[in-house]
């Protein structure tokens, strides 16, 4: 509604308050009908990020305090001598100056995560599909040094692997074509993008990159984080504002950091704390000066992956319409993952992707490669390929590597002659369905959205951490156990990927086997477990009528 | 089987006692040092309780019964 102040007798006043009075009136009519939000859901968004009963985080505490108790003794026997220190240390003859790893992490890292590191970085032996090989190894001196015994763990189901549509595969017909293309470019390119590293086939890659995503123009980079970090700075500097969320991921955290620009961290996934940063930036401007801000950079992910939840866009891309900032939707591990025909958040929300500016995403998680790509206007990504740090300096793809991806996006688009991509996509879905409604029956606390592939498991204590992973293992199962420095100290989880390869017998042995551990080890916390069993009727309540 | 019962179930509650004290992580001779201590602290306390908590309770009984059992008397002096 458009209100023009020009005239300012009383008669235009009375007209004023006539039209405020209609519109007012007329929203309130449709409050009343029930349009909440003005329909911008087409679709349930259930997410769900339960709390855990107060005995759970009273024990997660002592749990901790007991660890850091010996962490201090054994630090203490260590300074005395009384133990030789295996882990970092300062030389003899720079005892006297300042100590170099007296802060927490190192801490943490010499007394609490050596104690379990063996769950961590196992060595594979094979290709990271549904099902892989595992080196077992052993360490007789406590983590410290490993050694591998030559037996090689056969067959351990992987539901840690970033596999979404099962594309990590060695199959023959499926890898014939990258075979080929690798016989005939060879697999070093020895140039950047600006200088001798534009293969036709980066051009083919990128004109089937932008049908897909529905955009005019895409710009493919040789590393997924690289092309966070190094593309933000070219498209905002000093004196623009960057909004981004809470649970940002590193390489979006480090762009904008080396940006320049100034950082405003809004709560994660809350539209509210977005719009009132918005506001505040809008009224009072640049913080001494009180110029108005020259761009204002909305920064989300498509898909969180520490907690599964899916970036409220369709409210996002109102307020971003409403106060005229702009999007950077980082699409990592959503790109596959959701949407009908795996074609992203965007897709998923039924929305236009002209409506975002930057759409960035990894080829990294569902197409079963590397690198990364930015879509969005022509305009952009001209100015992108020759401003950008990544386009200059760093290599460009490996053509076997972008035959991969040309091969699973056409695949993906049905251009391949089979339906094998809509397969894939729907076959996704299935299994994340099936995984999450089986694990909240279970009794577990999940978080995030039930229609993302992540899937995280709270454990929250640390002693669970490691006694998890390894049972885990010891059944054939690899997963993923996440503990402080990448989740809060209080959330440890354990992350599952739910990938298009996974057969229903391979989630069902997974699910036994987390039946099992979760009554052995009491992880089932949940308080609002959703029973597949339907209700009983009473036979004498029917009543037939004569 | 009964007693095989009550074994698992005494190791059952053992285990998660290591779990929640991430005791489970610790060395075997800083497990046998945590386990001493915490062992000498709740015999303590059970002592304490066992020493002093019939003789309070029964002091306050009576501290009690004397503020309220003594009123009826007083009232019935003054109705007299």
């Amino acid at each position: 509604m458009m209100r023009t102040n020009i005239v300012t007798s009383a008669t235009g006043k009375k007209l004023q308050k006539l039209i405020s009075l209609i519109t007012r009136s007329g929203m309130e009519i449709a409050k009343r009908n029930g349009i909440a939000n003005g329909g911008l859901y087409k679709r349930p968004f259930n997410e769900s990020f339960e709390q855990a009963p107060m005995y759970v985080a009273v024990f997660t505490y002592v749990g901790f305090a007991v660890g850091t108790i010996f962490g201090y003794m054994r630090d203490c026997i260590r300074t005395f001598g009384l133990e030789k220190c295996h882990h970092s240390a300062e030389r003899e003859e720079q005892k006297d100056f300042v100590p170099l790893y007296q802060d927490f992490e190192n801490f943490y890292t010499r007394n609490l995560y050596t104690r379990i590191r063996d769950n961590w970085n196992r060595p594979i032996c094979s290709a990271p599909g549904p099902q892989f090989d595992l080196m077992e190894r052993v360490s007789d001196d406590r983590n410290m040094t490993f050694r591998f015994t030559g037996r090689i763990i056969k067959n351990v189901i992987n539901i840690g692997s970033y596999n979404y549509l099962g594309f990590a595969e060695t199959e023959h017909n499926a890898m014939k074509r990258v075979g080929n293309e690798l016989q005939k470019y060879g697999l070093g390119i020895c140039s950047t993008r600006q200088e001798m590293g534009n293969l036709d086939k980066h051009v083919e890659l990128e004109n089937l990159l932008a049908e897909f995503l529905g955009v005019e123009a895409a710009l493919v980079f040789g590393m997924g984080f690289a092309t966070n970090s190094m593309n933000i700075p070219a498209l905002v500097g000093k004196g623009c504002l960057i909004l981004s969320d809470e649970l940002n991921h590193t390489s979006l955290i480090l762009g904008a950091r080396l940006s320049g620009a100034t950082i405003r961290v809004f709560k994660h996934n809350n539209v509210q704390s977005l719009e009132k940063l918005l506001r505040d930036a809008i009224v009072h401007g640049q913080p001494r000066s009180r110029r108005a801000w020259k761009k204002i950079l909305i920064l989300v992910e498509g898909i969180y992956s520490m907690e599964g939840s899916i970036v409220r866009l369709p409210e996002i891309v109102a307020l971003k319409k409403r106060y005229k900032a702009y999007l950077y939707l980082d699409e990592e591990h959503s790109i596959g993952a959701v949407g009908r025909t795996g074609r992203g958040v965007v897709e998923y929300f039924g929305m236009d992707p002209d409506d975002i500016d930057v759409l960035m995403g990894t080829f990294t998680k569902s197409f079963g490669a590397v690198g990364g790509y930015i879509a969005g206007k022509k305009e952009l990504v001209d100015y992108l390929r020759s401003h950008s740090h990544s386009a200059t300096y760093a290599n460009s793809v490996s053509p076997a590597v972008v035959e991969q991806i040309i091969r699973t996006i056409q695949c993906l688009m049905g251009l391949d002659g089979t339906t094998e991509g809509i397969q894939r996509v729907q076959q996704l879905e299935e299994n994340t369905r099936y995984f999450r409604k089986r694990l909240h029956e279970l009794g577990f606390i999940i978080y995030g959205n039930d229609d993302s592939p992540v899937v995280p498991l709270l454990l929250y204590m640390p002693g669970k951490l490691g006694a998890f992973a390894r049972r885990m293992l010891e059944k054939k199962i690899g997963v993923v156990v996440v503990g402080f420095p990448a989740t809060p100290i209080m959330e440890s989880r354990a992350r599952f990927c739910v990938s298009a390869a996974h057969t229903r017998e391979m989630l069902d042995t997974v699910l036994n086997a987390l039946d099992e551990l979760g009554d052995v080890m009491n992880l089932k916390y949940s308080r609002n477990s959703r029973s597949s069993r339907p209700e009983l009727y009473d036979e004498a309540s029917f009543e037939l009528e004569d | 089987m009964d007693i095989k019962h009550v074994k698992d179930y005494i190791y059952w509650l053992y285990y998660q006692y290591l779990l929640i004290t991430c005791s489970y992580v610790l060395e075997p001779w800083e497990q046998s040092m945590f386990h001493t201590i915490t062992v000498t602290v709740v015999a303590m306390v059970l002592y304490t309780a066992y020493v002093f908590i019939p003789i309070h309770i029964r002091l306050a009984l009576e501290f009690f019964s004397q503020m309220f059992g003594s009123q009826p008397e007083n009232m019935v002096s003054i109705m007299d």
